[in-house]
């Protein structure tokens, strides 16, 4: 399976980091268009993925990550796009890691593929203890709720087929959305493989997330977990059925 | 007993309460699905302040031995509450609809760059179906 892949950059402020998250992209494959979903930044954000070769689709005013990376699901599949690749906007997931991704795809092994920083041998990766604590708490509790090992559900390094892209330009969660995405798209019967990966540090500002922050993140995303399971799912309409 | 100051004053505040909501829908400041609410809140609260030997009875079931009005402000404090957490609903949904909106801004908005500026640009300007229909279910 070889088709049109996109891949779906969500930016907030990033002025320095994204020129380089793109050329680094269209290096590893021309083939792959970039769509840089710019989340109503303040800064020359939009302007400095446009001159290295995205397409910017700029919000009109910051919607926060879950709804900035559905905005560019929802381009993806607008634009009939057979695959879609995620990558975080500062630069901390290196393209040449993507041939880890999309193969399972290729395959067809998979509908969802992501990296995870904790899968495998690799371990060099070592957030701040809250942060830890946090990504800890919510693999093992995505874990049992959808029977299934996954290590690390704050990635945002993934790479998706037609149907995932469908399920989530239809409903994909908010703040901190990788976690109930995860849950979303098991309950909806997508099979989500991991692969190890390394992430490097970021390039420029910080980690939007500091400890309290945190804490309240994870209370409300544990919320949001169980009304997640609770609540009546919304299908997608095209091609899920297996 | 109630006093009947306060039956009058609690019924003249009620009697404002109606008005002034009927008003806002006349003016058309108000949509009557969220003026449904407060005319309840109203009428409720008029009855509890005019129908004296009813507040009194409420007050005996419920235990209320002391002062009666006090079942004015509980049934008040109900009212309010359910008025704010039907608000809390509709932020709700105004909120996923800003959202949906916004996003289409966007997507339309680099649709429309594509066709004026850059025809080698890889956006497809044919394709909206799909995402208007999805659009579309989002909303039914």
């Amino acid at each position: 399976m070889s088709g049109r892949i996109v891949a779906v950059v969500p930016a907030f402020d990033e002025e320095e980091a994204i020129g380089p998250v793109v050329t680094g992209i269209r290096e590893f494959d021309p083939g792959i268009d970039v769509v840089v979903v710019d989340d109503g930044s303040g800064d020359g954000t939009a302007k400095a993925a446009a001159a290295a070769g995205a397409v910017v689709v700029s919000l009109p005013f910051n919607l926060g990550i879950g709804a900035a990376v559905q905005t560019g699901f929802r381009y993806a599949l607008e634009q009939g796009y057979d695959l879609a690749v995620r990558l975080d906007g500062d630069g901390q997931h290196d393209p040449a890691e993507l041939t880890k991704l999309l193969a399972p795809l290729a395959r067809d092994e998979a509908d969802v593929v992501t990296g995870s920083r904790f899968h495998g041998e690799n371990g060099s990766y070592r957030p701040p203890l809250g942060r830890r604590l946090g990504i800890t708490w919510f693999a093992k509790l995505v874990s049992l709720l959808a029977r299934q090992r996954v290590t690390d559900t704050t990635s945002g390094f993934q790479a998706l087929n037609r149907p995932a892209i469908a399920l989530f330009a239809r409903d994909y969660p908010s703040d901190y959305p990788e976690v109930e995405a995860t849950v979303l798209l098991l309950k909806h019967r997508l099979r989500l493989l991991e692969v190890p990966v390394e992430m490097r540090e970021r390039e420029t500002g910080s980690s939007s997330i500091t400890f309290l922050r945190s804490l309240y993140y994870a209370v409300k995303v544990t919320l949001a977990l169980f009304v997640g399971i609770a609540r009546r799912s919304a299908v997608p309409t095209e091609e899920t059925h297996r | 007993m109630t006093p009947v100051r306060i039956s009058i004053a609690a019924a003249i505040g009620s009697i404002l309460l109606i008005l002034i909501v009927l008003e806002l829908i006349r003016g058309r400041r108000l949509k009557e699905r969220y003026a449904l609410l407060w005319l309840a809140t109203g009428v409720v609260l008029l009855v509890l302040s005019a129908w004296r030997g009813g507040l009194n009875t409420i007050a005996g079931w419920l235990g209320v031995s002391g002062y009666p009005p006090a079942i004015l402000f509980a049934a008040a404090i109900m009212f309010v509450i359910a008025v704010l957490l039907h608000y809390s609903t509709v932020l709700s949904k105004l909120t996923d609809d800003n959202v949906l909106l916004a996003q289409e801004v966007a997507l339309l908005r680099a649709r429309v760059d594509a066709l004026e500026t850059r025809p080698d640009s890889p956006v497809r300007v044919g394709r909206g179906r799909e995402a208007s229909q999805l659009a579309q279910q989002d909303h039914e």
